[in-house]
């Protein structure tokens, strides 16, 4: 038996949260008593390095033509490779792609499928694992019942550790069935920290007033080295682009620390931050309900205390 | 050509997340339920300007529940959609779920099914995918773009940091989330018709059960938030510094 991550690559590199996945993965293995071994499908630079997660083994599946991302192919490519390994638990992260997939590899398998964990499972009464529901107001701890256990894992759920182990490498031959969806562009936004992945983010709403005042979010988010968001407004107004809104009907996050400025902090913006590790609040309104979900907070103009608290960043970090 | 939405039932955005029995179950008391936005907004939405495109199309609506789901279904129906069928059932198993939605499909041969992002209670995003591993259907999950042209399609997916446009062959199976369509209100026209409209009430097939909630909890009350003077920014940052270590 063991315990099956799915690594999650583009242009060669793990994505982060894929590595999140496979050091929680590791956990789980040693919870159980068995072995952590990563799948890697489409080409990858160094994967022996991806043992210093916690992985004993890494099987990997070259395929040119699995860089194009086919969940239906995927699926098919996982599901015959959980047979060769015995894999009795299989971990993505619930990133796009693990979206994709682990329903997928749940309904092939017949495996049940907790989407979105927060942690690692508890043993004690079969096999529960916790997740959020109710858009970050509540949790549920559900227990899967089938042999084999899918759990996606949410984005900065669960810390990377590195050791200094190196990973057996092996090529795990498997048929790789004719895809249906041709990807015919990727774009990606280069030179950003993609929000979905960030840990600090810097997040600005209405009341920064137009997309011209936006210097301050983006000058502190650099400092910070953090990914920039903002509220549906903004998107909408086009202040922004499309892929920084966050809320409930834009993207969910979890960072470590969440600054929200002049945002006013409605429910449905809430549902999109409020698990983030730490949340500061940044606004002109000392009664905006933003306030009562913060951890730290400033009452007062964000055209004037923003760039005093990039300054300050800046000084701390000697930059 | 013919289109299924999936349309499920879920508290309203704002309402008060409670339990009760031993936290086992959510308290329904005082909590007005609604058609799930995504599903509604995104789904229900393009296909229904996929039926005003092509007069020709038949658009049928699906949800998975009890009785007390017939109102939300009445209003997908009276936003556009021909017929809706319930699948008499309260289970809560995505895999169950998808077994009946897919049951149906099969008796209808749908070009398309649409579902939304996710539902906002349990937030599994999982249903689609499930419905087309067992439709053996591609499935494109959290699309934002979808265009038709004849017996194939465009779509636009969001990635990690950047988007990819797919190219898919009919039929298929798409998650939909913002950028799809824009929310619709009905209007009269639609909710007097949508009460003459089918929907056809049947009861489950036999499939398994993969997953349970155990019990819910609430999160831990915050502690309540820490104000720093507006003059004295440096002091929040070192606070964020020294205090909450998150740089
Ligand atoms: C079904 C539904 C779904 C929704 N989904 C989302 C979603 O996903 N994401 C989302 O964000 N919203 C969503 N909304 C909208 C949401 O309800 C709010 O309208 C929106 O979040 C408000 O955006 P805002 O806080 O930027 O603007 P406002 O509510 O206008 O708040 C602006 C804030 O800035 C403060 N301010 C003004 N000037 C200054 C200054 N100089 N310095 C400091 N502070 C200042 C004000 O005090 C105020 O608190 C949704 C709404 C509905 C009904
Ligand atoms: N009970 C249900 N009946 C019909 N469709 C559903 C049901 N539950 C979920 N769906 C569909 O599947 C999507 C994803 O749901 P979920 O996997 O629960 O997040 C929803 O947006 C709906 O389109």
């Amino acid at each position: 038996m063991s315990v099956l991550i799915f690594l999650d690559q583009s242009d060669g590199h793990v994505k982060k949260n894929s590595l999140e996945a496979a050091c929680y993965g590791a956990k789980v293995a040693e919870l159980l008593n068995t072995t952590a071994e990563g799948i890697i499908l489409g080409t990858i630079n160094d994967p022996a390095s991806l043992g210093k997660y916690g992985l004993k083994k890494i099987h990997l599946v070259k395929n040119e033509s699995l860089n194009n991302f086919d969940d239906a192919v995927f699926t098919e490519v996982i599901a015959d490779a959980v047979k060769k390994t015995d894999a009795k638990v299989i971990i993505f992260s619930n990133n796009f792609n693990g979206k994709a997939i682990a329903p997928r590899l749940s309904a092939k398998l017949k495996a049940g499928l907790v989407s979105g964990a927060l942690a690692l499972p508890e043993l004690s009464n079969g096999f529960v694992v916790k997740k959020n529901v109710f858009s970050g107001k509540a949790f549920a701890n559900v227990s899967i019942k089938t042999e084999i256990k899918i759990i996606s894992l949410n984005a900065n759920a669960y810390k990377i550790t590195e050791g200094n182990e190196t990973a057996e490498v092996s090529e795990l031959n498997v048929d790789i069935p004719p895809s249906k969806v041709k990807v015919k562009e990727v774009n990606k936004i280069v030179g950003e920290v993609p929000l979905a992945e960030a840990e600090i983010v810097v997040s600005g709403g209405r009341g920064l007033k137009g997309p011209e005042n936006w210097g301050i979010v983006t000058d502190l988010a650099k400092a910070l080295g953090a990914a920039t968001a903002c509220s549906r407004p903004v998107s909408d107004s086009d202040w922004r682009p499309h892929h920084e809104h966050v809320g409930q009907t834009g993207l969910t996050i979890a960072p470590n620390l969440y600054i929200a400025i002049g945002i006013s902090g409605a429910i449905q913006h809430l549902a999109g931050v409020n698990r983030s590790k730490k949340i500061v609040v940044i606004n002109k309104d000392p009664e905006a309900p933003f306030f009562k979900a913060a951890d730290y907070g400033i009452v007062g103009d964000a055209f004037e205390v923003v760039p005093k608290i990039t300054e300050a960043v800046k000084k701390l970090k000697g930059i | 050509m013919k289109i299924l939405v999936c349309i499920s039932k879920t508290p309203d955005t704002t309402a008060k997340i409670a339990f009760t029995d031993n936290n086992t179950k959510f308290a329904e008391a005082g909590v007005q339920f609604i058609l799930n936005p995504y599903d509604e907004w995104y789904a229900l939405v393009r296909a229904i300007e996929l039926k005003e495109a092509d007069t020709s199309t038949i658009l049928h609506l699906i949800n998975v529940g009890g009785a007390d789901a017939d109102p939300i279904i009445r209003k997908a129906l009276a936003l556009g959609g021909d017929e809706a069928f319930r699948v008499n059932s309260d289970s809560r198993d995505s895999f169950y779920i998808a077994s009946q939605i897919a049951e149906i499909a099969k008796q209808n041969n749908y070009d398309l099914i649409f579902t939304g992002k996710e539902t906002i209670d349990y937030n599994g995003s999982s249903v689609g995918g499930m419905v087309a591993e067992l439709l053996n259907l591609p499935y494109i999950s959290l699309a934002t773009k979808f265009t038709l042209a004849g017996t194939s399609c465009t779509l636009h997916r969001e990635i990690e940091g950047g988007e990819e446009i797919d190219e898919v062959s009919l039929p298929v199976v798409v998650s939909c989330q913002k950028g799809v369509a824009e929310q619709r209100i009905p209007n009269m026209r639609g909710i007097m018709s949508a009460r003459t409209k089918p929907l056809k009430v049947t009861e489950p097939v036999n499939a398994d059960t993969l997953t349970s909630i155990d019990s819910f909890e609430l999160p831990p009350p915050k502690a309540g938030v820490k104000l720093v003077p507006a003059d004295k920014p440096e002091e929040l940052v070192r606070l964020l510094h020294e205090e909450a270590k998150v740089f």
